[in-house]
């Protein structure tokens, strides 16, 4: 291994991808979009409120104030409709699936001890019905404890079982880690591989003093080298614009350099058993799709039918991403490094094989 | 000299002898690549067929044959990227396929169809190479010699098909290569990129380097090289100079004019020269030089109306074709 013809084909091989823009996209924008794009989905909802819409026809102060103070809780944001309107129709024309309404005497009947009430339409068929509910109750024994002059016997604290309970944007570092460290070498070495064997590339190479370990090193630091820039922008996206609660520490190295050695390898493999640049294409979109979406790369293992979380361990990616959320996340290194150990002999196979497969020249 | 290095053979027996009887004249140590007995089958079909030749140093060798004939796999055995089947190969007296990581850094080759990064320029092509084989080139003397400065920082991909085999040309240079390999350099480009890449391959020549080209243009194997051999169905079925090739396997010269009946009678009357007149052109096949001027002068004293008088030879695309053709029929075989 000779590290200046490593370094000189390294660098022809970083201008030509970062010369092509597809390659430089895949290669860095990519995995912000995924993370700003899934981080604003599901970090999203922790916070928002529902949007639920009320009519207030009463005609004195409490029912202003009572929406007011629905509004106060955060849970829901109230919007108005238009007075005047007749409301059940006003929500089933709009496709609105809750919706409050304060009637006229609502005032009235409270300040003559009469009963007053609230009417909330609701969809049974929709989860936020019962949060609607729920707060709208609240609010309203409030107001019940306030107008007989009472006072509260209980008092709810709420607290979280750790301070640093993962949240899902935890876990969507890890996932998209191993997303990027999967996808940056299998869509490219495929079709490289199997391109240069078509066109007699590799042939080319091989009148050179170049060796194929050598050029299968200099691939391997380049998605090294990508996997931790888009390891470093995504965490960063993560930390600051989402909250993320993530340890970085020596042991993530490990995962994201085992993990491209691991693709560059079986993105070669793919691409130099397979007879045509279009079957390399249709085998690698084979092996890369389902491991992509089922080793817990945008949702976590554990919401998954326990039939297809099975499913999910015979991926390599499953064992990288489960060790880097292992060590990211939870501070395991235990569990972190039994991922390791089998991921030591899954690159270890895969590259063996791929130097085996891989010709410069013919017999 | 010359005429003595030209061998034909059917049998490989045959050429061994006349090699060796070659090789003594010129001196074993004059041959830079030694083929014997060579052959190559993939599954049932014979690609090479026990061929021999050798190529000595400082000349232009071109191997010529019809598509399948046989010449891609020779070369490539040659180059040490495909392993022989059976018979003895030496290029610069190494074994390609055992030796063949020593061999590159000596040999220069373009193959087939050469490309390289689609968004590499020519000047960082040789610089990548020149890093690969541990050399301090001067680009821009190198580019200059294959007529490309005005290309040398344009993306590979934007290069017309004659620039893309100049930037083969240029980094089989970089290496200061003893033995240059190009396989059909000029397939596929218009005639005036063709003729640019021939002056390049002449360069070649006047720094001493060897030639080995193989191609399937007869006009370009018969201006460049000094030794041609025509291979088909896996055999050598020629081997010589152009024109001992023309000279041994092609028609004799003939003399050919345009002119009305008398003439043709009043030359068919004279004695020992065969004449024949087809829509108003006369030809007159010469057995030997002297014929010529006797020819010459009969016409000339004839008196009779004449135009167009011309002394045609065959060309190596003649000899080609009939040797090509006459294998096809089985003559040859």
């Amino acid at each position: 291994m000779n590290f200046r013809r490593v370094l000189a084909d390294f660098s022809v091989f970083r201008r030509e991808y970062l010369r092509n823009k597809e390659g430089f996209f895949f290669a860095l924008v990519f995995p912000v979009i995924l993370i700003l794009l899934f981080g604003a989905i599901f970090s999203g909802s922790n916070h928002s409120s529902i949007n639920v819409y009320a009519l207030n026809e009463d005609n004195g102060s409490l029912g202003s104030s009572f929406l007011n103070a629905l509004n106060q809780t955060g849970a829901i944001k109230v919007i108005l409709a238009p007075s005047g309107s007749v409301f059940p129709d006003y929500l089933l024309k709009n496709s609105y699936s809750e919706g409050i309404l304060i009637p006229s005497n609502f005032t009235y009947s409270i300040h003559s001890d009469a009963k007053a009430s609230i009417i909330i339409y609701s969809n049974p068929a929709d989860t936020s019905t019962q949060i609607v509910t729920g707060v709208v109750s609240s609010v309203a024994g409030a107001f019940n404890l306030k107008l007989s002059n009472s006072s509260n016997f209980i008092t709810i604290i709420q607290k979280s079982v750790s301070e640093s309970s993962p949240s899902y944007i935890d876990f969507l570092i890890p996932g998209l880690i191993g997303f990027t460290v999967l996808t940056s070498p299998m869509f490219s070495m495929v079709n490289l591989s199997a391109e240069y064997k078509k066109s007699k590339f590799f042939k080319q190479l091989s009148l050179t003093p170049l060796t194929k370990g050598e050029w299968l090193t200099s691939k391997i630091i380049w998605y090294v080298i990508i996997s931790l820039i888009s390891f470093v922008l995504m965490t960063a996206a993560g930390t600051l614009l989402f909250g993320a609660n993530i340890r970085i520490t020596v042991w993530v190295l490990p995962f994201v350099i085992l993990g491209s050695l691991l693709f560059v390898s079986l993105g070669m493999l793919v691409g130099t058993i397979t007879k045509s640049i279009e079957s390399a294409g249709v085998i690698g979109n084979i092996i890369t799709f389902p491991m992509m979406f089922l080793s817990g790369t945008f949702f976590p293992l554990s919401i998954m039918p326990s039939w297809l979380a099975r499913i999910a361990h015979i991926f390599p990616l499953y064992y990288i991403i489960d060790g880097l959320t292992a060590t990211m996340v939870y501070d395991n290194l235990r569990s972190a490094l039994i991922d390791l150990a089998i991921i030591i002999v899954i690159c270890i196979i895969l590259s063996v094989a791929a130097v085996k497969a891989f010709k410069w020249r013919e017999e | 000299m010359k005429e003595l290095a030209v061998i034909f053979i059917s049998q490989g027996e045959g050429l061994r002898k006349l090699d060796a009887r070659y090789s003594n004249i010129k001196g074993q140590n004059g041959s830079v690549i030694v083929v014997k007995g060579l052959s190559k089958s993939y599954g049932s079909l014979k690609a090479v067929d026990g061929i021999d030749f050798s190529v000595h140093r400082g000349e232009v060798f071109s191997l010529l044959g019809p598509n399948g004939a046989g010449k891609t796999t020779t070369v490539e055995i040659l180059e040490g990227i495909r392993k022989a089947d059976g018979g003895e190969v030496s290029v610069l007296g190494l074994d390609p396929w055992k030796n063949g990581y020593e061999l590159h850094k000596r040999i220069g080759v373009i193959p087939q169809g050469f490309r390289f990064f689609d968004k590499s320029t020519p000047r960082e092509a040789i610089l990548y190479y020149a890093e690969l084989f541990g050399r301090r080139v001067d680009a821009k003397h190198i580019l200059k010699l294959v007529g490309l400065e005005d290309a040398a920082d344009t993306y590979f991909e934007q290069l017309s098909g004659g620039q893309k085999q100049k930037v083969g040309l240029a980094l089989a240079m970089v290496n200061d290569a003893e033995v240059l390999f190009l396989d059909e350099p000029t397939t596929g480009l218009d005639p005036q990129a063709r003729r640019s890449i021939w002056s390049v391959i002449e360069s070649f020549k006047l720094q001493g380097k060897t030639v080995f080209l193989t191609t399937h243009y007869l006009d370009e194997a018969e201006r460049l090289s000094d030794r041609v051999a025509i291979m088909n169905h896996g055999r050598i079925i020629a081997l010589g100079s152009p024109d001992y090739l023309v000279s041994k396997y092609g028609n004799s010269k003939k003399l050919t004019l345009f002119g009305d009946e008398r003439m043709y009678s009043f030359l068919k009357q004279s004695s020992d020269i065969t004449v024949s007149m087809q829509d108003g052109t006369i030809e007159v096949p010469l057995k030997q030089s002297k014929d010529l001027l006797k020819v010459i002068n009969l016409i000339e004293n004839s008196g009779i109306p004449y135009s167009g008088l011309s002394l045609k030879k065959d060309s190596l695309e003649d000899v080609f074709i009939s040797l090509v053709g006459r294998m096809k029929e089985g003559e040859l075989d």
